[in-house]
């Protein structure tokens, strides 16, 4: 009998410990929280950037302020890490022609911004298209 | 008129000038092993190697050859750095200007352009309560748009007044010049240029195009330098010499 009981808690313990695992990836599956759309890179300009998606979204900001202090005071200008590559790649035409501006959903940088409601300041002084040729 | 000693190292103390200046009397003696150093050094550095201090980057500027009237340099340095005013010329930016100035005893009327004179101790990095404003290795002095907070004390330090302040916010900036309200701005004396290697300003650039060849750029611890060479030969004064500046910018003929 004793043992019986033991089981039963047993059991109900591991459903809700499942039920608990599963129930997130079951309301993000159903789309509760959508995620941005990021607008794509042009096949012509490259399908790899310079480290994997995973480490530029969590760490691209790291990177810039990195390289900003090493350009201003040490002249160092390679390109890698330079945010004029930045937006010489992620910032295209769009549709209806012209670059789009940051701060609307079409540029590249604010698609990702507005939705995780990240506030920046790089574009009160550096230019938010890229350099005309 | 004052003839000044070829713009010191690092850290000089300008009262001794004599020592230095026969110092520099020996280092032209040994010139030539010195000089085949100093090319092999400055041969185009490479794009991820930080400046060093064994250049010292400067202008000249022959006022003789200056003409009243022309404006080229500034409107070359407004089109490189795309400084387009809000037609308030008591507070738009201004990265360099022309100055008429008068001798009262004699009515020599001298023209010449005015724009951060690249001290080696400069009053703005002295006051800057950030850091903002600093003075690159190789002798350009900048400021650090990142980190100013626009408290406009350097403005106030600057002798020259070479400094502007941004008002207003700003579009379509150059991206080799990101410039934004609420920051102190001068003269970077083309620092974008200088370190791709192409050895001369916008504003030299065009008072050339003009055919007055009034400003020259070039490295002044190099002793085989055109820059070097013409300060040697002809001298040439700073301005406002008096405040033990020692700046990067020479003028002859004042």
């Amino acid at each position: 009998m004793r043992a019986l009981v033991v089981r039963t808690r047993l059991a109900a313990g591991a459903v809700l410990l499942t039920l608990l695992w599963v129930i997130p990836f079951l309301a993000s599956a159903g789309g509760r929280v959508p995620l941005p759309e990021v607008p794509a890179v042009p096949a012509e300009k490259g399908t790899q950037c310079v480290e994997d998606t995973e480490v530029m979204r969590r760490n691209h900001m790291e990177f810039l302020l990195h390289q900003r202090d090493e350009t201003m005071h040490q002249g160092i200008r390679t390109k890698k890490y330079s945010l004029k590559e930045c937006i010489a790649c992620h910032v295209n035409p769009t549709e209806g022609g012209g670059y789009p501006e940051y701060g609307s959903e079409a540029h590249f940088c604010s698609s990702c911004h507005t939705y995780a409601a990240v506030n920046i300041d790089c574009f009160q002084c550096h230019n938010d298209e890229p350099e005309a040729e | 008129m004052t003839t000044e000693n070829v713009p010191g190292r690092a850290n000089d103390d300008l009262a001794d000038t004599a020592r230095r200046r026969f110092v520099s009397s020996l280092a032209a003696v040994t010139a030539v092993p010195g000089l085949i150093l100093q090319t092999v050094a400055e041969a185009a550095r490479p794009a991820d190697q930080p400046v060093t201090d064994k250049v010292r980057w400067g202008l000249l500027i022959d006022t003789t050859k200056c003409n009243d009237g022309c404006d080229a340099c500034v409107t070359a340095c407004d089109k490189e750095h795309n400084l387009e005013g809000f037609g308030r010329p008591t507070t738009d930016a201004q990265w360099i200007r022309t100055l008429t100035a008068k001798d009262k005893r004699t009515g020599r009327v001298v023209t010449l352009p005015m724009m951060c004179q690249h001290c080696e101790h400069p009053p703005c990095v002295d006051v800057c309560p950030t850091g903002a404003s600093f003075r690159r290795v190789d002798g350009i002095v900048l400021v650090d748009k990142h980190i100013c907070i626009g408290c406009r004390y350097c403005m106030m330090a600057c002798p020259y007044k070479a400094r502007s302040f941004i008002h207003e916010a700003i579009q379509d900036q150059k991206t080799y010049a990101p410039r934004g309200k609420g920051t102190v701005e001068s003269c970077t004396m083309c620092v974008h240029k200088v370190d791709r290697g192409d050895n001369t300003t916008a504003c030299a650039e065009a008072c050339d195009r003009e055919g007055h060849q009034a400003i020259l750029f070039g490295d002044l611890y190099d002793p085989d330098s055109e820059i070097s060479r013409r300060i040697r030969e002809r001298g040439a004064t700073q301005i406002r010499a008096d405040l033990r500046l020692n700046t990067g910018v020479r003028y002859q003929g004042i």
